[in-house]
């Protein structure tokens, strides 16, 4: 082992550095007194700072102003869009009570599906993927149209946070309209990496996080067609729409409109630059690893991401390696308890237990540079040779 | 030195790999996630009380300013420990899963990855001592006798000691935790484990009856008259008093123990304390933390973990350890190890499987 030098962080899916911009815009408001609530000079102040920020939010990803509603991160902001639908839905009709998800959500979707499942007699359709991670639009046709009065609503995210998969979401999107099936999609991972034009798409719902693109942590937003009805999750004061409750956070409302706005005007210049670094990363890393190979669709993918699975090693493994030469990345998605489990998204593009646990997410953003790539390509040999030797730790059983 | 500093979320084995890293050495902390749960929903998801102490020892970890992760050895860990275990019980013998986890798991299984990865040693909060000699390392008990653990740590070979490291093993229990105190450490109050890790409720016999199920039988005295009735024999251990729950009481009015166990026939055998007396055992899959000993030698032998060590002399025969007590020794259960000392030095250990009673059963 080496001992850390310089830090190649290449983690941008799990948290993206902020913008100076957007850190400036934050910290500028922080000084600031004033509830976006209140009805004197000090709050006024605060409510423009919030209103121009939603604007700013509105007219990056194409929906109006009203459309914005500010949520604690990405997380609340999927449990809103499917718990909202759910109870608005099923107020509306008994029988919708299907949910259409597939099996590559990331845990904020899985998880409140799940919990429908379990405590509110939510039938849940799951999706299967194909090995690239694709759903198929026929698929969802089929399920839907098998009893579209008894679907509550479909989910899908516009690109998967592990293998960088790009989903077929309008496609998808159409095919609910013709029934009045609404849709949310997690585009967390989306923006600032592909074109996301929310009144396109056609979705009811769309959740976007400020940490992942360049802005503050703690705030996110769901964006909610003017026409979508949601029951709340969080009751209190009624701001936003009186979908959700709790005092707005005007500092890192400013700092996540300043993060997406130069999130997406950066969009075009920097999906062309990420993707260049990207593939000099994934055909280095395969042309130096025998067995090495890239998981998820190698074209309709996210620019910055790079998920890559090696056999006969941990990712576990590899992980401590490189983190003990300064590079951070990913063996998937963070887990709580930092155990690593086998990618339940791995595991439904049909990967095998050694192949799934034997995989690395590297991640790009803004600030990610060619040497960084390079620092990789020279430690990446010799840390997976050593992560071979280790073993697979669950492969067989100890006598 | 590379050193993985494997961490409990304990108070030990945080101190222990504070006082590596500012021994100069570059210390990676390392949580071994045992259990799992698989009533919770998400797979593999651990329970509570296991992911606060990861936690713990991520905290710990953090204050000591080194890496942290958690490794994931459960399946390792049920193979190897809690299926032995298991098995052991049901067939009537008394297993200690420390010492099994020590052989085959910690440094075992984690001591090969992270030999694997590069580190030069894995460092434990056992309260055990290494002593450098000219031909090699020793495993000696602590100094605090009231916590010494050389008794799970006798199954260690000389290679494998070689790779190990006990901070600890100088330091009284009580002075480790005022350290802990001083060097910021939360767990520094955290009471010591006692259980059995695997067993959340520290009710073992529930445990084993989960998984083995009933298997009612007889207890019995010596002549075979029937006393009682029983679930299962796994619930019992030779020398074991408590919970027999035998209605009729015995002629003399002394207390009864358990002298045998047979899961075939699914019978327990009780009489008195007197009937337990031993004067020698067999014991098998010997492991020496040196040199095997040739001949018979005169040592110190710890029948159970915390006992008593009493005067012994061993033998190894053809793989097989042939111990015998100049004074007799009380109950002994097989399944238990049999740890042989010279001095405060670990000779080495092995599985009991037979003993030699001083009053032959009839």
């Amino acid at each position: 082992m080496t001992t850390a030098r310089r830090t190649v962080y290449l983690d941008h899916a799990a948290t993206t550095p902020m913008l100076p911009q957007a850190i400036e815009a934050m910290t500028r408001h922080l000084g600031r007194t004033g509830n976006a609530s209140s009805l004197h000079g000090s709050g006024r102040a605060a409510r423009r700072t919030v209103e121009e920020s939603r604007e700013t939010i509105g007219a990056a990803l194409n929906a109006r102003p009203s459309e914005v509603v500010f949520t604690g991160g990405g997380t609340e902001a999927d449990n809103l869009a499917l718990k909202g639908l759910w109870w608005a839905r099923l107020a509306e009709d008994p029988r919708r009570r299907r949910i259409v998800v597939a099996r590559i959500e990331h845990h904020a979707v899985l998880d409140p599906v799940v919990w429908l499942l379990q405590h509110e007699g939510a039938q849940v359709d799951w999706l299967e993927v194909d090995e690239l991670g694709r759903v198929r639009v026929e698929s969802f046709r089929e399920v839907i149209e098998r009893e579209p009065e008894s679907v509550s609503f479909v989910t899908l995210m516009l690109a998967n946070n592990e293998v960088g998969t790009l989903q077929p979401v309008a496609e998808i999107a159409a095919l609910a309209a013709e029934h009045g099936i609404p849709v949310h999609t997690d585009a967390v991972q989306a923006v600032g990496q592909t074109p996301v034009d929310f009144a396109a798409l056609g979705v009811d719902a769309m959740t976007v996080s400020g940490h992942k693109l360049g802005g503050p942590y703690g705030i996110g937003a769901l964006l909610v067609h003017r026409e979508t009805k949601l029951v709340p999750i969080l009751h209190g004061g009624g701001q936003e729409r009186d979908i959700r409750s709790g005092t707005l956070d005007a500092p890192a409302t400013a700092g996540l409109a300043v993060a997406i706005d130069h999130a997406v005007k950066d969009q075009p210049a920097e999906a062309v630059r990420l993707a260049g670094l990207r593939d000099a990363l994934v055909s280095g890393v395969v042309g130096t690893v025998p067995g090495a190979c890239l998981s998820g669709d190698p074209v309709r993918r996210l620019p910055g991401n790079a998920h890559v699975s090696f056999r006969g090693c941990e990712g576990d493994s590899l992980l401590l390696l490189l983190d003990a030469r300064g590079i951070e990345c990913s063996t998937g998605s963070a887990c709580n308890a930092g155990v690593a489990e086998p990618s339940h998204v791995l595991l439904a593009m049909g990967y095998d237990d050694e192949r799934a646990r034997g995989s690395l997410r590297f991640t790009l953003g803004h600030t990610s540079t060619r040497a960084d790539i390079d620092v990789v390509l020279e430690n990446i040999g010799p840390v997976v040779e050593r992560a071979m030797s280790a073993g697979l730790q669950n492969v067989g059983k100890a006598g | 030195m590379h050193v993985l500093a494997a961490m409990s979320g304990g108070v030990d084995s945080a101190v222990a790999a504070a006082r590596i890293a500012e021994a100069g050495h570059e210390v990676t902390g390392v949580h071994l996630a045992l259990s799992r749960n698989p009533q919770s929903y998400r797979s593999g998801a651990r329970g509570c009380c296991t992911l606060e102490d990861s936690r713990d020892a991520r905290r710990a970890a953090d204050v000591i300013g080194i890496p942290f992760y958690v490794w994931d050895l459960a399946e390792r860990f049920h193979a190897d420990v809690v299926e032995d275990f298991v098995a052991e019980y049901a067939a009537g013998r008394t297993p200690n899963p420390c010492l099994r986890c020590n052989e085959k798991v910690k440094f075992s299984a984690v001591l090969d990855r992270a030999l694997a990865l590069g580190f030069d040693a894995v460092a434990t909060g056992h309260y055990a001592r290494i002593v450098e000699t000219a031909t090699g390392r020793e495993l000696h008990r602590a100094v605090d006798h009231g916590k010494d653990q050389s008794y799970v740590l006798g199954v260690l070979t000389a290679a494998q000691l070689e790779r190990a490291l006990f901070p600890l093993g100088d330091t009284p229990k009580e002075s480790v935790r005022a350290e802990a105190a001083e060097r910021r450490l939360s767990v520094a109050d955290k009471p010591d484990s006692h259980d059995i890790c695997f067993v959340a409720d520290g009710n073992t016999p529930g445990f084993l009856h989960d998984l083995l199920g009933d298997a009612p039988g007889d207890i019995v005295d010596t002549s075979g008259a029937k006393l009682g009735e029983h679930s299962g024999t796994y619930g019992f251990t030779v020398g074991q008093r408590k919970g027999l729950r035998i209605g009729t009481p015995a002629a003399d009015g002394k207390p009864r123990f358990v002298l045998d166990i047979s899961p075939v026939d699914r019978t327990v055998t009780v009489g008195p304390r007197e009937a337990l007396a031993v004067r020698g055992l067999t014991a098998s899959s010997p492991r020496w933390c040196g040199t095997a000993p040739d001949g018979e030698i005169a040592c110190g032998a710890q029948l159970r973990a915390h006992g008593d060590e009493v005067r012994a002399t061993a033998r190894l025969d053809d793989g097989v350890l042939r111990v015998s007590f100049p004074e007799p020794v009380g109950a002994v259960a097989p399944g238990q190890a049999v740890v042989l000392y010279d001095g405060t030095r670990v000779i080495g250990s092995a599985t009991i499987d037979a003993v030699d009673r001083v009053v032959q059963p009839a």
